[in-house]
This record gives C-alpha cells, sequence and structure tokens, in this order.
C-alpha cells in the first residue's frame, strides 16, 4: 500500500543504503575475494529490496513473506565475515530472536484475521472496529514484542549488540540505520493505523519502555570500548527515542488529542530518519576507521585525525547529530520530543502531567549521557596521540568511501537546517497515519508554531541559529585577531616536568567512563581484578587491573532461560532413544488418542 | 529597535561578565576577612592574557584551536536568548528555553574535546569529569524548565519574564536551578575554580593546556554563561516587571532594582563557597538529584497551582 506512511519509509530506506552502496565500493575492495564480492552486491541488493518490499505491501501475509526474507537475508549478512568465530555466534542470537519476533507477529495477524477473514490491510483495520477490548489488547502486546525485537526494545535488544557490529560496515550501516526501523514501520502500521486508538495504558507501556531503552543503551553504549558495539547500544537508545514519540502519538490519540498526537508522531518520525542518517554515518566512519586501523577497539587508536582528517570530520559531524548539538539534524528531532512531552503536560490534568515531566527530564538525562559518550568515541578515536601500532599506521580511506560518508553528513546538515520544510512533510505523513485532517494546523517556514489549541506559539529556527553560532563565532575570532598581537609558539603538551610523555599517560576509554560506572553501578555491577606480581616483598613487578561491567539482561535473564530450554531438551531426549519399535509405538498411540479426540468432542 | 537591543544585550554581557565574577570573588574574600583582589582583576587577567603569547601542544589538531571560538559563540548566543533590557528576548525567534540546554551543550561538547585533543591526562580527567558532571545536571535542568512553562503555558522565555508573582514552584524552582548553576559554573561544593589540583579540578583540568588569547577567550565565556544563569534565577524569584522606558526617576529605580538582584545572587553563591567544603566528585551525583527531585518538587507545586 503506498501511502504517505510507506512513501515515507522507502525514502528513508533509499537515502541510507545509496550512500552505503557507494561506500562498499571501497569498502569490499581488498578485504574479500572477487566472489565474495559478488556475493555481498546481490545480497545487498536483495536486502533494500526486501525492505523496499516490506514497507510497500498492502497484505498481511505478504508482508510476513517479505518480512522473513528480509531477516533471513540480513542474517546472511551478519555472518559475512565467516573467518570470525564471533559471527557464527552473532548470527546464532539473531536468527533466534528475530525468529521469537515473528512468532508473536503470526500470532498477532492471525488474530486479526479471525476477525476480519482477509489478509488484507484496510479490511484488518474495518474488523478492528468491532474487535473486543480484550483481544484488541492481546494484539497490541503481541505486536509490540513482535516489533519489539526487531526495534530492538530494552529486554529484547540482546541481539542488536552482536549482530549489527559483525556484519561488514555498509551493512551495518544500513541494518542500524533502516532494518530496524522497519520495526517501527509495524508498530506505526498495525497499531496505530490498523488497530487505531485503544486504551491509554498502550501509548503509557510503549513511553516506559522506551525510556528503559534510552537509558539503558546509552548507559552499555558508555561502557563499550568496540566502537561499532558502542553505535549498535546507542541504536537502541535512539529507538527508545522514535518510540517515546510514537508512544506519545499513541496516547495523546487515546486521549483524543489528535493535534498532539500528530506532533509527536512527528517528533518520532523526525528521529527516525535523523537517526538512519547520522547512524548510517557513523557506522560507515567506524568502517573507514575499522578498514584504515584493523581494530575496532577504541583503546588502541587515538590520534587518526592527523591521518584521517575527512573521516574525522565525518565523524564528528555525526557525532555532534546524535548529541543534539545544533544546528544538526538531531538537535530538531530531540528539542521536538522534549516539546511533545511539555505540549502534552499543559494539555492534560494531574498525574499525567507529572508523568510527562518525569520522562521529558529522563529523556534530557539520556543527552546529556549520549553527549559524553561520544565525546569519548570521537576524543579517544581520533584525538591525541595513537595509542598503538594500529593507529599509528592507518590511512585515509579510498575516494567511494568518503564519497558516501560524505553523503550521510551532507544530509545532517540538511536535515538540520532544512527544519521546517522537513517537518511540513512529516506532517502529512504523521496525520495520514493517525487518519486526521492536518489541514488546520500551522507550520511556518523557518519557524514552527503549533496550532491555537495546543497552547502559544513556541519558536526554533534552525537556520537563524545558525547563522547567529557563526556570526558570534566570527567575533571570538575577531576579538582574537585583532586584540592578540603576540606568538603562537607549538610546544610539548604539559607532562609535569617528566620530559617523556607518550600516548600511554593519556586517558582512556575505560578511565573515561569510570565515573559514570562508579554512579550506574547499581545497574552495572561492576567487578574488578587487580592482581600484583612481585619479585620480592618490597617490589611489585608488574600489576595488572582488569574491570568488566555485568550485563544484567544477559545474566539474569536469557542464561537462565537458555539453561533451562536445554536441561529441557536433555530431559525430552529419553524419549528418543533411537529404537523404531518404540517410535511406531508413539505413533499408534498417537493415532489411537486423535480417535478418541475426534469421537469424544 | 530589535537589532539595537539586540547589539545592546550582546556588547552588555560581553563588557559586564567578568565584573560579575570580579564581584563574587571579592565578596567571598571580603567573608574571609581578606582585603581581596580588586572587583575589575578579571579583566586585569584578560588583558594580561592578550598580551601574552601562547602555545599549543604538538599533539593538538584544529579541534583544540577551534574549540575556544566554537564555546564563545554558543555562549553569547545563548545569552541571546534571555530577555534582559525588555520582557520578550531579543532574538525570541530563534529558540526557546529548551533550546537553551541543548546550545550550552554545544559548547561543552568542543571543550571536551578539545581537553582530550593534547593527550595530557589532565585533559582527559577534566572531560570526563565535565561530561558526568553536566549529564546529570540536564535532568535537573530540563525539569527546573518543565515546572516554569507549566506555570506559563509555553517554553518560550519571553513567557517568563512576563511573569509577576512569585509562587512557591517558582522558588522551589530556584532553587534547583540555584544547584545546577553552581555544577555549571564549576563552583564549591561541585568543582572548584581556585585551585589546580588534579585530585578535584574538572573545569580548570579542561582547560590547563590552553594559554594566552585562547585561554582569555574561555575564561570570558565562562564569565558570560555564569552571568546567564544569574539572570535566570534572577527572572524567577524576583520578577521584575516595572518598564525600561520611563522617567528618568523610573528608569534609574528600574536600572538600581534589576541589578540588586543579581547582586543578592553573587552573595549567596559566595556564602555558599565560603561555608561549604568541596564535595567528592561521585557525591555530586547525589548532588544533582536532589535538584532533580526539587524539579519534581516544583512540577508537583505548579501542578497544584501554588
Amino acid at each position: 500500500m503506498i501511502d504517505p506512511l510507506a512513501l515515507f519509509f522507502l525514502a528513508v530506506i533509499f537515502i541510507v543504503s545509496l550512500p552505503s552502496a557507494i561506500y562498499s565500493l571501497g569498502y569490499l575492495k581488498n578485504e574479500y575475494s572477487s566472489a565474495k564480492i559478488t556475493l555481498a552486491w546481490v545480497l545487498l541488493v536483495a536486502f533494500v529490496l526486501s525492505m523496499a518490499l516490506v514497507v510497500s505491501v498492502s497484505n498481511v501475509l505478504v508482508f510476513l513473506v517479505f518480512w522473513e526474507i528480509m531477516s533471513l537475508l540480513s542474517y546472511f549478512l551478519v555472518v559475512f565475515d565467516t573467518k570470525h568465530e564471533k559471527s557464527i555466534q552473532a548470527g546464532m542470537i539473531y536468527i533466534v530472536m528475530t525468529h521469537i519476533g515473528t512468532a508473536f507477529l503470526i500470532a498477532a495477524f492471525l488474530l486479526m484475521y479471525k476477525y476480519a477473514h482477509s489478509f488484507d490491510f484496510l479490511a484488518i483495520k474495518s474488523a478492528c472496529l468491532s474487535m473486543p477490548a480484550q483481544t484488541r489488547n492481546i494484539v497490541f502486546l503481541l505486536l509490540l514484542v513482535g516489533f519489539g525485537t526487531k526495534a530492538g526494545i530494552v529486554p529484547l535488544h540482546v541481539w542488536l549488540p552482536y549482530a549489527h557490529p559483525q556484519a561488514p560496515s555498509h551493512i551495518s550501516s544500513i541494518m542500524s540505520g533502516v532494518m530496524i526501523k522497519t520495526a517501527i514501520y509495524g508498530i506505526i502500521r498495525f497499531v496505530i493505523f490498523i488497530l487505531g486508538a485503544g486504551s491509554s495504558w498502550w501509548g503509557i507501556l510503549i513511553i516506559i519502555l522506551a525510556l528503559i531503552s534510552c537509558l539503558v543503551g546509552i548507559i552499555y553504549a558508555l561502557m563499550e570500548r568496540d566502537i561499532k558495539k558502542l553505535l549498535a547500544y546507542s541504536s537502541v537508545e535512539n529507538m527508545g527515542i522514535i518510540l517515546l514519540g510514537v508512544g506519545l502519538a499513541l496516547f495523546f490519540q487515546s486521549v483524543n488529542m489528535p493535534y498532539l498526537a500528530v506532533f509527536s508522531l512527528i517528533a518520532g518520525l523526525y528521529h527516525l530518519v535523523n537517526h538512519a542518517i547520522f547512524k548510517g554515518l557513523l557506522f560507515l566512519c567506524a568502517g573507514s576507521v575499522y578498514k584504515a586501523s584493523g581494530t575496532r577497539d577504541i583503546e588502541k587508536l587515538g590520534g587518526l585525525i592527523k591521518q584521517m582528517p575527512l573521516t574525522a570530520g565525518f565523524f564528528l559531524f555525526g557525532a555532534m547529530a546524535i548529541s543534539g548539538l545544533p544546528p544538526l539534524n538531531g538537535f530538531v528531532s530531540e528539542w521536538l520530543t522534549l516539546q511533545a512531552f511539555f505540549l502534552g503536560a499543559f494539555n492534560t490534568i494531574g498525574g499525567v502531567k507529572l508523568f510527562l515531566g518525569i520522562c521529558a527530564g529522563l529523556l534530557a538525562l539520556t543527552g546529556g549521557l549520549a553527549a559524553a559518550c561520544f565525546v569519548k568515541a570521537f576524543g579517544l578515536t581520533f584525538l591525541a596521540l595513537p595509542r598503538s601500532h594500529y593507529a599509528k599506521e592507518a590511512r585515509e580511506v579510498a575516494l567511494s568511501m568518503k564519497l558516501g560518508m560524505f553523503c550521510l553528513a551532507l544530509l545532517v546538515l540538511i536535515f538540520g537546517l532544512a527544519a521546517a520544510i522537513i517537518m511540513k512533510l512529516l506532517a502529512r505523513v504523521a496525520g495520514a497515519a493517525c487518519g486526521i485532517d492536518i489541514g488546520n494546523m500551522a507550520f511556518f517556514l523557518n519557524n514552527f508554531t503549533l496550532s491555537p489549541q495546543v497552547g502559544r506559539g513556541i519558536y526554533l529556527s534552525v537556520p537563524l541559529l545558525a547563522i547567529w553560532l557563526i556570526v558570534l563565532g566570527v567575533l571570538g575570532f575577531a576579538i582574537y585577531k585583532l586584540f592578540w598581537k603576540g606568538k603562537s609558539v607549538i610546544y610539548k603538551t604539559w607532562d609535569c616536568g617528566y620530559y617523556n610523555m607518550d600516548s600511554r599517560n593519556e586517558y582512556t576509554a575505560t578511565a573515561f567512563s569510570k565515573p559514570f560506572r562508579i554512579a550506574f553501578s547499581f545497574f552495572l555491577l561492576p567487578y574488578r581484578k587487580t592482581q600484583k606480581i612481585r619479585d620480592s616483598f618490597y617490589h611489585v613487578k608488574s600489576f595488572a587491573y582488569e574491570t568488566h561491567t555485568t550485563l544484567i539482561f544477559k545474566k539474569y535473564i536469557y542464561d537462565p532461560a537458555i539453561a533451562l530450554v536445554l536441561t529441557t531438551a536433555k530431559a525430552m531426549r529419553r524419549i528418543q532413544p533411537g529404537s523404531i519399535h518404540l517410535y511406531l509405538g508413539y505413533i499408534f498411540i498417537t493415532l489411537l488418542l486423535l480417535i478418541i479426540f475426534i469421537h469424544q468432542f | 529597535m530589535m537589532k539595537i537591543i539586540i547589539i545592546l544585550q550582546l556588547a552588555f554581557f560581553i563588557a559586564a561578565a567578568p565584573l560579575l565574577n570580579g564581584l563574587i570573588t571579592k565578596i567571598k574574600n571580603n567573608l574571609r576577612l581578606r582585603k581581596g583582589q580588586s572587583i575589575f582583576q578579571p579583566y586585569y587577567n584578560l588583558a594580561k592574557l592578550f598580551a601574552k603569547g601562547e602555545v599549543v601542544s604538538e599533539t593538538a589538531s584544529w579541534i583544540f584551536k577551534v574549540a575556544p571560538w566554537v564555546v564563545f559563540s554558543a555562549t553569547l548566543s545563548a545569552a541571546l536568548l534571555i530577555p534582559v533590557f525588555i520582557f520578550a528576548s531579543p532574538a525570541h525567534r530563534l529558540g526557546d528555553f529548551l533550546a537553551l540546554i541543548f546550545i550550552f551543550a554545544l559548547a561543552r561538547f568542543f571543550l571536551a574535546l578539545a581537553a582530550l585533543d593534547t593527550g595530557s591526562s589532565f585533559g582527559g580527567m577534566g572531560s570526563s569529569r565535565e561530561m558526568f558532571i553536566s549529564g546529570l545536571a540536564e535532568p535537573a535542568l530540563c525539569l527546573v524548565i518543565f515546572s516554569l512553562s507549566l506555570q506559563f503555558g509555553s517554553t518560550d522565555i519571553s513567557a517568563f519574564s512576563g511573569m509577576h508573582r512569585v509562587s512557591v514552584s517558582s522558588v522551589v524552582a530556584a532553587l534547583a536551578l540555584f544547584l545546577v548553576t553552581l555544577a555549571e559554573t564549576s563552583r564549591i561544593p561541585v568543582d572548584n575554580q581556585e585551585t589546580h589540583l588534579e585530585l578535584t579540578m574538572a573545569h580548570e583540568a579542561m582547560v590547563l593546556e590552553y594559554s594566552g588569547p585562547s585561554l582569555a577567550l574561555l575564561e570570558w565565556s565562562a564569565h558570560i554563561k555564569q552571568m546567564i544563569f544569574f539572570f535566570l534565577i534572577a527572572q524567577i524569584v524576583f520578577p521584575i516587571s516595572l518598564p525600561f522606558l520611563g522617567s528618568l526617576v523610573q528608569t534609574s529605580v528600574w536600572v538600581i532594582c534589576y541589578l540588586a538582584r543579581i547582586m543578592v545572587i553573587a552573595v549567596i553563591v559566595a556564602l555558599v563557597e565560603v561555608s561549604v567544603a568541596k564535595m567528592r566528585l561521585f557525591r555530586v551525583a547525589d548532588f544533582l538529584g536532589f535538584a532533580f527531585v526539587l524539579g519534581v518538587i516544583a512540577s508537583v507545586c505548579a501542578i497544584l497551582g501554588v
């Protein structure tokens, strides 16, 4: 079904996939054999097509088929680097999780079919009107778990930090930038568009889960030292921010505030396209770093801004955008999301106001932590001295890779500066998805104001802000140039008089995140191991220090669950001793039971 | 008219911000029964720095070079959003109160990167601590804005300057904002501007490698940022709604009242600084957590309408 919603998602898919494809020209070269490169291209094209079809079909059954094709193709792309042991393991986790999600989706779709007697979207939409509230709730929950697995909502996020980093970087970029967004498409299409407004707890549930995803995602990202894994965890966070917009939209719809619903959905969709762009960009940059240096470990990098100035510049752009800094695109969508909370609070009563306010506060916390996370990611990867020979030997990447990154970096800027125009377009998409006429809502060029129904006009003009930033920056520069007549000397960094400072004196990623590790120790459960090796009682020869954080979702949810499955499987094995007589017996007994069953009921 | 006010306001912030810092230092010194330096000392410092040469680390990249200008421009942009001479902020089409958070984040982001750029472990320390403190300050600041905008139905800064009464909610919000201000302007008990001890410094550690005019710009920006926060607090707890342009007497009374509010806050900050010990870094989490709770209380008061 090609409606504005589908068109929007198609646009997102191609905006990120095309630069990634250009990038892959240089990325795949010299990395894989020519047969594998061909395979990579076939898989890439098929993968992008499957995503495009997922968002444009209008039949549930066909949707499921393409959904499954998309999942399988991305599985093959995750395990593409077969030489890595980790790829196989990551692929395994991914395929299991994604199928658990699909199982929930099938359950939801069958339940819908029971009422609609058709697989067509519109038929289901009209049938959903007469669905009893209880069933609607069940369908909603099934859809939430199903799509939530793909979207990487905590605690269903476990596969994401394994699968995304393991794929080749241009695929990571498409997976994190676009593929997980199809889950948001699913939620908007099936919950907001087809199921329609339900109870108000639907929206609140999504908001709470989204906030947990935001915080958990960014805290884990802060602790991470593998640059691609860091980006994957940050995707969990950003999916949370997108879902905040979606959840708010659902909530406002259920309390009959259509304008706010549209506004929140605009915020969510805006962040969706922004995240697709800057996360795509960041993954491409991380891929360049990996290709140039051969490592993804931030602790071993450093100083790359000198050898790879362009990649560094592009990464800085992405890092600024994802931290929500003006005048780039992330700033606009985070501002809109916060504004959606505030506007919601102005128009609701009592406890809901407080709830929305606290949520906004926690979202601001996420923003602060994200900025810290990306100061770490950029600062330790690209600045100061190289920490290992990997970083020393890194050289700037091929032209096609630079071109791919450049396209996305340009989009980061455009989507920041042209916010007013993009908001107008998104209003149409959001209006169509919510089934609301947006004709009465006013969106002015160069600033956004909401219709009078939702309070006073609020202004934000990104181009104006950009101009002021530049003008005042020039003022600072002018003061510097006009009043200063001194000389600039290049000299060593102050090293407290050692005169022997090297990269070992630098702050590391682990050190950078230490205050956060201590502040959030109730959640991260860090533990450390110190070991002194002495050659005599008085002299310590060497000192080993190790610190880890505990992945509580893995330890307390997934590990016990996997253990349970394995013990059950072991117990089941007893009825399968390999004797054909026994198996014939089973068949006979089953047959008997079935005959009895048919006669009895 | 608007253009004149914008230029006037920028000039005011650039010119007067160092004086405010000198004033606080003077009050602090007097409270400690010392004579203290002149209140114009920050100007002498800036002049001195502009007369000196600059040492740039050989490890540093262009980030180190541009950071002072970015910090300066972002801080001044934030100053544009604050209503000072009229009830509307001069450039209120630029953004609202929420945009202020993001603009400050821009300045901080570049400063934190520049601190990492020289490869000194002091810089890394400062960068990590600053991001930690400010990251935790953000939710508190957001809730302060939330509680205030609940009272006025908008996040537009002009809405705040149009207020005429002080409610319980405003007072609590101002208190929370005060705690955030202490953290954001690197004052005791969160940070200490007067020391260069590696165990305690955060902001000073970040600018440790800077010298000469770059350092001057950074210090100037820090003064301006401090003044922005003071103006916000002043407008919340001591709202003044006298006309700016009236008879000569009226205008001078207005100006005196207007500046007296800032003085009161300066005295309170100085009192806090001389009477409280600096906290351990990890207790800052509790401190800012308390600010967050105050923000929640302010919101509850605003919801209850008190």
